[in-house]
């Protein structure tokens, strides 16, 4: 058991783009939590392997109302942050996990994972990215459709006027969410409405934001437009049942926040 | 490679992606850290690194630079233990002992940082760390006694819980 593969660690993010290349045969390797078991045990098998410790991607930065963090920030660093990433960030994993485990892993994590690709979603966020052909800035959502062969280097998004997030969780030592959805209105009053848990990546919920006033009509849309499978948390039956209502509650509590 | 492991430099010849863990254990012969889930799950082999607690099955020891590394093994000895280990004896919070190290070092860094006795605070700062044994009720009121509490060590204490449990 164990890795023997090549280890990087650039200083810094020109330098993190240079060493991944078009991203083949190299592992990234961030907070490390789901990474490392993966090398130990044999179950990851790079040659290559970037540690983006010191590459300067850990930063939450403000600049006239746009918020952007480094992919290689902590989540806990998130964890203050305004509905809804903060309580979202806050209920991943336990206090050591949070401090170890960052903000690009989680967005580049495989299915059962990922939570804040809800918030960042319903935020609007950008995704920095470097690979093939260079570094590109381009939508979340089509960042993580693509994801694979990128290198997030940070996520950017206009600070909303009022954010909600609503999920079903799962007792346990750690808390494991079986499906979540964020809604976030901008300055602008535009509602996004964002979920994780129903599909192999969070998406976006577009028919249930076109009804956003009519929170019971958009939570039936929103049933409509996603197809949730089985997983060992929950059924895809449950799932689509109660998608309505977490809907129907980021509506109401996006409402009572105006 | 060389890390800091309780205050003394050690050179380490693991290769850099091998886990804290494994290099404690096998290569140093550090041995209060656990080997538990070994994917972050249990909390059984956390250890601080620069006071803060960190999984080391999740840390690859090439990438903690020069972060002090503190196990159960440089917070006392025996003859003069820290006040979470003396109120974990006091208290009767430790059974088979398994989860004890990670739960003491977590513990440890929750006092330090000014971590209050109420129940729930100390319960979500423990969250990561599984205990089969205990129930976890004396090891919260170890937790919120050694805050404040000095402990004589030759009685046991009543656990406000005792009852409770039967």
């Amino acid at each position: 058991m164990g890795s023997t593969a090549e280890v990087i660690q650039p200083g810094s993010p020109s330098e993190a783009a240079s060493a991944f290349g078009d991203g083949a045969a190299v592992a990234v390797l961030a907070g490390g939590t789901l990474l490392v078991p993966d090398l130990h045990f044999g179950r990851a098998r790079p040659e290559r392997v970037i540690m983006l410790g010191d590459a300067g991607l850990n930063y939450v930065s403000r600049n006239n109302g746009t918020v952007s963090i480094g992919a290689a920030t902590p989540i806990a660093a998130l964890v203050g942050e305004a509905t809804p990433l903060g309580p979202c960030a806050a209920s991943i994993g336990d206090n050591e996990i949070r401090a170890q485990a960052t903000v690009g892993g989680n967005l580049c994590a495989p299915a059962g994972f990922g939570d804040l690709q809800g918030p960042l979603l319903a935020l609007g966020a950008t995704a920095r990215s470097a690979g093939a052909g260079g570094e590109r800035s381009e939508p979340l959502e089509d960042f993580l459709a693509g994801r694979a062969g990128r290198l997030l280097l940070d996520v950017s998004y206009a600070e909303p006027a009022a954010g909600a997030l609503a999920g079903l969780g799962r007792p346990h030592a750690h808390h494991y969410t079986v499906m979540a959805v964020s809604g976030a209105r901008s300055r602008s009053g535009a509602v996004r409405l964002a979920v994780v848990g129903a599909g192999a990546v969070g998406s976006r919920l577009r028919a249930a934001e076109a009804l956003a006033g009519d929170p019971d009509a958009a939570g039936v849309a929103a049933a409509g437009e996603v197809a949730p499978s089985d997983d060992p948390l929950a059924s895809g039956w449950y799932r689509a049942r109660t998608l309505p209502a977490l809907v129907r509650q980021v509506l109401s509590d996006l409402e009572a926040s105006a | 490679m060389n890390i800091v492991v309780n205050g003394t430099n050690r050179a380490v010849e693991s290769p850099p992606l091998t886990p804290l863990l494994h290099v404690l254990r096998e290569e140093l012969d550090v041995l209060s850290p656990k080997a538990g889930c070994e994917n972050g799950g249990c909390g059984a082999c956390t250890v601080l690194l620069d006071g803060a607690p960190r999984r080391s099955c999740l840390t690859a020891v090439g990438s903690i630079g020069g972060a002090a590394v503190t196990t159960v093994e440089g917070l006392g000895t025996p003859e003069d233990m820290s006040a979470v280990q003396r109120a974990f004896v006091h208290y009767c919070a430790a059974q088979c002992g398994f989860c004890t190290p990670g739960m003491i070092l977590a513990a440890t860094a929750y006092l330090e940082r000014g971590g209050s006795t109420e129940v729930a605070a100390i319960s979500e700062a423990l969250a990561g760390h599984v205990c089969r044994c205990t129930g976890y009720l004396k090891i919260v009121d170890a937790v919120a006694a050694a805050r404040d509490g000095d402990f004589d060590l030759s009685t046991t204490a009543e656990s406000p819980h005792t009852t409770v449990l039967g």
